[in-house]
Formats: structure tokens, sequence, C-alpha cells
């Protein structure tokens, strides 16, 4: 049984590119020594826009368990606006962390025993010089800062190697100057 | 080298790496994304093949048919309907004795509509004349897929490579792609004993009579009859060649050793929960919360389907005291079609132990880790309280 699996559920829309983020934090807990990385989207419900879940698992060990994460150590929240549509807090456990994208400070929401952060990543992104919209790569910023999981230096070329052709550097910065402007909360 | 991507993506690869010749595909969901990057790799001049795209999956089959028939090593891949739609060509591609290789990306099978996953697709064409492969996750499609081939083509009997559909198919986790230059030391090129050549014409698997005859030249030849007897033996025979082919696979890539069933924690066990595909890995988990309570569990997983592995079942299984079988397929009206064979295997060991039987997972209903613990638990501390008809996980209504 893989009791020290790190369980992190991404909430984002469909066209949003949560998949595509959850496969390079993959890709570099993978080259950070996580042999055991499995990311499965939820399935047959995916349309443009409407919300959609994908499940990261990360251990040291091989994981064989491949069901969707119920009850997850982090959640992160591509667009803050899905948190009136869906309990993104489902199943999070106590001290559990939430990442949102969202130009609002952690203190603004209130979610009793976990820990909030907050980036507006939408506005950092377009900063960084990528079509307004585009908050992927951003997230994947805030996500290093408030988890410490994955170093940035393994999480930049993540970024260029899989945005080959399509923007690496701009994709690159909107990570890193997100990375530079996470809040953190603490336990309220 | 590693990398992290989807099983479908596995799949292609493996395709790729066998320098398939022909490709001819429909595609159905969760199958899709197979085909795809196939056509991609063909578009990009990384695939030296022929990729044919057709208007059904019954027109899928018959290409590879005839491009089997030719000389060329051909490949297909399909889901659910899509499976079952091929079946007259299925039977067809078996008794013509092609060594075509399918991957079978399971799907529940409508009525009613279901794109998500189980074993019934596959299951209910066990008896096509097809090898069956289930894979557990995405090492083993890629490693299938290569092995499948080489099985294929010395037994002459096509090869179902049966993987399930979103569990692997849609998710990404790391696995080994080999060297080029590897696979070509373990695969030769396809050589086919005869191939169709527009300046010989010929006809073949024309009408043939029930009992034998002397041919054009005199000599006797094989009625309908022993023409199926020969399917049937040689596929007997698959099982050693196999074995034999898992050998030489591991000796390359340092993979392999368990051909017909996969162990976990089975050495000192008195109850073995067994299964097809990634289940068994699913069921690891639950085997070792189990150990802790210091029950003594193990868990196979059954990766030749057929043939059926009589001799290998019954070695592992006899003297257990019960032997649990969990199925995501059923004979509808009996049981669970891999029970059946797992207590046919059996009637003849001589300490034959109690078998349970377990339906779940239809139509991708979810599998959780807890409901396998409890059925599995129950099985365990009361083996003999469970009767001889299926159980089914997780019925709400």
């Amino acid at each position: 049984m893989n009791q020290k699996t790190i369980e992190i559920r991404w909430h984002g829309r469909g066209g949003q590119g949560a998949i595509t983020a959850a496969k390079i934090i993959a890709n570099a807990a993978f080259l950070s020594g996580y042999g055991g990385v499995v990311m499965a989207p939820t399935f047959g419900t995916e349309r443009r826009g409407a919300p959609v879940l994908t499940s990261l698992k990360i251990s040291k060990q091989k994981i064989y368990d491949l069901s969707p994460i119920t009850e997850p150590d982090m959640v992160v929240v591509l667009d803050h606006l899905i948190v009136k549509e869906v309990n993104v807090i489902s199943g999070l456990k106590p001290g559990g962390l939430i990442v949102i994208n969202s130009p609002k400070r952690p203190e603004d929401f209130r979610f009793e025993d976990f820990r909030v952060a907050t980036a507006d990543v939408t506005h950092l992104a377009v900063e960084a010089g990528l079509p307004p919209g585009v908050v992927n790569t951003g997230i994947i910023g805030a996500f290093a800062k408030a988890s410490g999981l994955i170093g940035m230096d393994i999480l930049i070329p993540a970024i260029l190697a899989e945005f080959k052709g399509k923007r690496p550097r701009r994709n690159a910065k909107a990570a890193q100057i997100t990375f530079e402007n996470t809040l953190m909360g603490g336990l309220p | 080298m590693h990398i992290i991507e989807s099983g479908n993506v596995a799949a292609a690869s493996g395709v790729k790496l066998a320098k398939v010749q022909v490709i001819a595909a429909y595609p159905i969901t969760p199958q899709t994304p197979l085909t795809e990057k196939l056509s991609e790799f063909v578009d990009s001049g990384e695939m030296d093949a022929q990729y044919i795209p057709v208007e059904s999956e019954h027109s899928a089959l018959a290409v590879c048919i005839a491009a089997s028939s030719a000389g060329t090593r051909a490949f297909t891949a399909t889901s659910a309907n899509g499976l079952l739609y091929m079946h007259e060509q299925l039977q067809w591609a078996a008794g013509a004795r092609l060594p075509i290789v399918m991957c079978v990306v399971n799907r529940g099978i409508g009525a009613p509509w279901t794109v998500w996953n189980d074993h019934q697709d596959s299951i209910s064409q066990r008896d096509t004349g097809w090898i069956q492969l289930y894979c557990c996750d995405h090492q083993q499609i890629i490693d299938t897929v290569l092995q499948a081939f080489y099985l294929a083509e010395t037994v002459s009997v096509p090869v179902m490579v049966c993987y399930d559909g979103y569990i692997l198919s849609h998710t990404y986790m790391p696995f080994d792609i080999p060297e080029q230059t590897d696979v070509d030391r373990f695969l030769p090129p396809f050589s086919p004993a005869y191939a169709l050549d527009p300046k010989q014409p010929a006809n073949l698997n024309t009408v043939t009579l029930p009992d034998v005859r002397p041919d054009v030249r005199g000599d006797v030849a094989p009625g309908y009859m022993e023409i199926r007897h020969n399917l049937h033996m040689d596929m007997r025979a698959a099982i050693t060649v196999a074995a034999d082919i898992d050998r030489k696979f591991e000796d390359i890539f340092g993979r392999g050793g368990n051909p017909f069933i996969e162990p976990y924690r089975c050495d000192d066990a008195d109850f073995v929960a067994i299964c097809l595909g990634s289940l068994s890995y699913h069921l690891r988990d639950v085997v070792d919360i189990l150990r802790e309570e210091g029950i003594p569990v193990g868990v196979m997983g059954l990766r030749l389907y057929r043939p059926f592995p009589n001799q290998a079942v019954r070695n592992a299984l006899s003297s257990r005291k019960a032997v649990i079988v969990f199925e995501k397929a059923l004979s509808y009206g009996n049981q669970g079609a891999l029970y059946g064979d797992i207590k046919s295997a059996l009637y003849t060991a001589d300490n034959r132990p109690i078998v349970h039987n377990y339906i779940l997972g239809l139509g991708g209903r979810e599998i959780k880790t807890h409901h396998l613990e409890k059925a599995l638990r129950e099985s365990c501390t009361a083996p003999d309280a469970i009767g001889d008809t299926p159980v089914w996980i997780g019925l709400k209504m």
C-alpha cells in the first residue's frame, strides 16, 4: 500500500489546459525522483468551458490504484469562479492546501481547516506576453510555490519541452512570475 | 528511455517499434487516440507504413486480412461495439491463420450505450480462435504489443492485446520505450510461409468439403475438420511458445518471467484473488491491507486468457483454501466466464479450493479500494458462507 502517495486534484474548465499542467507536473515529479506518477483525467464529461477534473498522484513507489482521487492532499483551481459551481474542497484532507487562480487574497476565501494560496494568474500570464485566458503554465508556478514539492529548476525545462513551438519562453515566464507573486495564507 | 504518456501512446509506440507495414482502423472511444497517434507517425514519416482509413470496423479487419494474406505485418485496434462489428471477420482471420495483431481497448458494450470500461467486449469474442493477452499497466502494453507479433507469426494465429479503456488508455504514467535496435534483435521481420501474389493467382479458403479428398496434385488434402483441429492444436502449442518468447524478451529487455500468471504475495497465501487487466494491480493494495491484519492472501493477474493455461492455473491454485475470481464481464444467465474456466481447470486438482465469483465495474462503475477490501476479507474469513453464484460488488439498487 502506498501510504505516502501525494494526491492532487485539479479543477479547471474544458479547454483550459488543466491536463497539460498536470502532465508537466507529472514529468517534473518523475525527474525529481518520484518513480510512481499517475495522471488520470476524469472521463466522459469533457466539454469546452464546463468544469473538469484531473487526478494527479505522486509517490516514491509504483502506484497501483488508478481510481480517481476522493481524498486529496492538495487542490488546484484554474478558475476561481469554479468555486461557486463545484465543491472543490470535497474530501480534502484537514490541513490540506488549496491553490487558486484569483485576483483575491488568500484571507478572502473562507475555507476552515485548509491552507489557501492565491495568484492572479490570468493577469500575470498576460504580463508574461501570453494571450488572455492562458493560465495553465502560470498556475504551475503558483503550485510550485505553494506546495514546495518540485523546484522551478525542473519545472521550467519541463514547460519549455511541453510547449516546444508554442511560445515556450512566454509560458515559462508566466510560471516564473506567478511563482514570485503567489500569496500564501496560513491555517485560519 | 522512460517517458510519461497515455496507455494508447504506449500501444502506438509498440506498433511503431514493431515496424508494422499496414494499419487499418476505424476510430472508436477509447481507442481513438491510439489510431490518431499511428496516423501521425505515418504522416510524419516516422513509420514506413500504409495507413488505410476505412468506413467501419468490419472493413478495418477485412483490409488487415487482405494485407496479412499478401505477406505484410498488419495491425488494427478497436473497442466494444466496434469489436462486435468485426465478429465475422475475426473468425475468418483465425481460420485463415493470419498473424494479425489487434489492440482491444476494453469498453462495455451497448445497449444501453456506454463508453466506459469493462471486459464484456473481448470476453464475448473468446471463442473466435484469437489469442487473448491482457495488460496491467503501460509497460505491459508496449511490451505485449511487441511479443504479440512474435507469437502471432510463430503460430500463425491472430492476437488480441487487451487493455482497460480509460483506466489505462487515457491515464498517464511512466514507462520505458525500448530501443529500436533491441526490438530488431527481438522481433525478426515477418516472413510468411505463403503470400498472395498477383503473378500467381490463387483461391484461399474456398468451400471445403466435410471429408478429406485428393487435391489437384493427387495428395490427400485436409477437410474442414482437420483444418479446424490444426487451429486448436496450434493454439494449445501457443502456450509453450508464449513462454519461450517471454524468456527471449526477458533476456533482451530484462522484463518478464510471468508469461501466464503474474503473482503478488502468493507464496504462502491460503487465499488468492485472480482477475484480468489493471484490476489485479489495484488488488495489490488490498492484499497489502489484509496482510497487515495477518490474513494470508495474495493476488494473481492472468495475462494469457486464450489459449487458457490450464496446467499453470492448476499449479498456481490447487491446495489453496479459496480462489476469488473478480470479473468485469459475465456469461449472462450463468456466471463469469473466467470463473467457469478456473473451476474447470481445478476440477482435476488433487486438492480443490473453494472458488468465489465477484462481478464488478461494469460500464465503468467505479471500483473503490474499500469495496474490494470488504469482498476479499469476506471471502477469506468466511469462505464457506459464499455460494456458487456470482456476487455483485457496488450495486446501488
